[in-house]
């Protein structure tokens, strides 16, 4: 059985991951540091939860640095604002961010109903390990107010339409991040979860 | 493509059973909340409301755990709403298994605790749910709405529908965006049990009003209520409840109808 941590800042529901892991048979931890031995095959940051706490959360309760703990390439899943830290700065706050990916995360514009909320398609531009079995224009479940915008757009595997584009899927060696909630959605995130699950084991 | 609409369906929760009112009025017994949750997310409901209308102090406990054993069982975003007053109890909800929680009454008496909520958990828990009724006694700074020869304002209900607030209920819906509300969920006390169909008036006004998502509420009877709605305002969602408890139309028919007349729906 593969065995993955969540990371939780203190803020929110991380329920419905948690349970969605291990429906696809992970065996789960819930972390609140990094300074325990790491026997992890994969590690989580779920998607609820503000940016400079989440992060600080991260760097400031950890002897350990995040980089240093993940360096032997352990996949690490970032949804939702999960995501957002992996970018260097976030408008939703003053915090520097995890910065293992280059770029910022931007408030989503007012012209549009803030949050996005609700389920929407993906457009895949390229095949990703993460997106494996995954058809076009599969729908899934966002609830967010910013948007990543990664300085390589190659590391964008998909992206949504809302009226505006908006990056909903990236990887970057052991990276993975989605601005939707995998957790919530349906049977397509489960195939997400039990992908990210088969990176954990390689 | 781009977002679809959503189609809800909400469970009223009566001392742990699904039941289903008439204008708030009396109930009937419509099922067991984990198997008819279980039914909606695999049929492709978009999320799931619970509003627990009981929701007194001394079954909190019992509504939390039931909480736990519906987020088990789907893998949609649901929101749970029902006498949540104070920061503890919303807390509860969410760390139950939650992924938002509703609060109307508790709003009301007390709108810090939406900007409380907001700080905490992010707006995207927040739901702030608001029951309209039309008034037919005019009064000066309120927002005067014309059908037919009659006019009238919609005023906000709390405790169920039973207690008018005298709040203008645009002022409200604007005031709770500000504070730092997600969603609104907008009931209509009029239409609600009816079966005759959304408030349109109501509805309309109140998404042309905010920026946040707004889920309908309240008369749907049959599939064409939802087209009617979706067609007739820019509304997000809708939610019914009698429509999917009884098997008349299932969620996936309702969907199939809705895509058949150009409504984007997840399908």
């Amino acid at each position: 059985m593969v065995k993955v941590a969540i990371f939780d800042y203190g803020a929110g529901n991380i329920f419905s991951l948690k349970n969605s892991l291990e429906k696809n048979s992970a065996e789960v931890d819930v972390i609140t540091s990094f300074d325990n031995v790491n026997n992890y095959s994969g590690i989580l940051f779920p998607g609820v939860g503000n940016f400079d706490p989440a992060v600080r959360s991260i760097r400031d309760y950890s002897k350990i640095d995040f980089k240093d703990y993940v360096k032997d390439k352990i996949p690490v899943l970032g949804i939702c604002l999960g995501m957002e830290m992996f970018f260097e700065k976030s408008e939703e706050g003053n915090e520097k961010g995890l910065s293992v990916m280059e770029g910022e995360v931007t408030v989503l514009p007012n012209t549009m109903k803030v949050p996005h909320m609700g389920w929407n398609s993906i457009e895949i531009k390229r095949s990703s390990r993460i997106l494996e079995g995954i058809k076009n224009g599969s729908w899934v479940y966002f609830v967010h107010s910013y948007r990543i915008k990664p300085k390589n757009e190659d590391i964008v595997v998909a992206n949504s339409d809302y009226g505006i584009k908006i990056p909903s899927v990236i990887e970057k060696e052991n990276f993975f991040g989605t601005q939707f909630h995998p957790e919530k959605s349906g049977a397509i995130g489960s195939i997400m979860i039990n992908n990210f699950l088969r990176e954990c084991k390689k | 493509m781009t977002l679809t609409k959503r189609v809800i369906p909400c469970l009223d929760i009566k001392n742990g059973r699904v039941v289903k009112g008439l204008h708030f009025g009396s109930i009937k017994d419509a099922g067991d909340p984990i198997v008819l949750a279980e039914k909606y997310s695999n049929e492709g409901a978009d999320e799931l409301i619970f509003l627990d209308i009981t929701a007194s102090e001394e079954q909190r406990e019992t509504i939390k755990t039931l909480v736990t054993k519906v987020a088990q069982v789907i893998d949609i975003p649901f929101t749970v709403g029902g006498g949540i007053k104070t920061l503890q109890h919303a807390r509860d909800i969410l760390l139950s298994g939650a992924d938002k929680v509703a609060i109307n009454t508790g709003a009301v008496k007390n709108p810090e605790i939406i900007t409380e909520l907001m700080e905490l958990f992010g707006k995207q828990c927040i739901v702030v749910a608001i029951d309209a009724k039309r008034n037919y006694n005019i009064e000066k700074g309120k927002n005067i709405f014309t059908e037919g020869q009659k006019k009238f304002w919609f005023e906000v209900f709390v405790y169920g529908g039973k207690k008018g607030t005298s709040l203008d209920v645009i002022d409200w819906a604007k005031k709770v965006e500000e504070l730092g509300a997600g969603e609104i969920l907008l009931t209509s006390i009029d239409m609600d049990g009816t079966k005759d169909g959304y408030d349109i008036i109501l509805t309309k006004e109140i998404v042309d009003s905010v920026h946040i998502p707004v889920i309908a509420s309240g008369g749907c009877g049959k599939p064409d209520h939802m087209l009617e709605i979706f067609k007739k305002s820019n509304v997000d969602a809708a939610l019914a409840a009698s429509i999917f408890h009884y098997d008349t139309h299932g969620v996936v028919g309702v969907k199939q109808f809705l895509k058949d007349n150009s409504v984007s729906v997840r399908l």
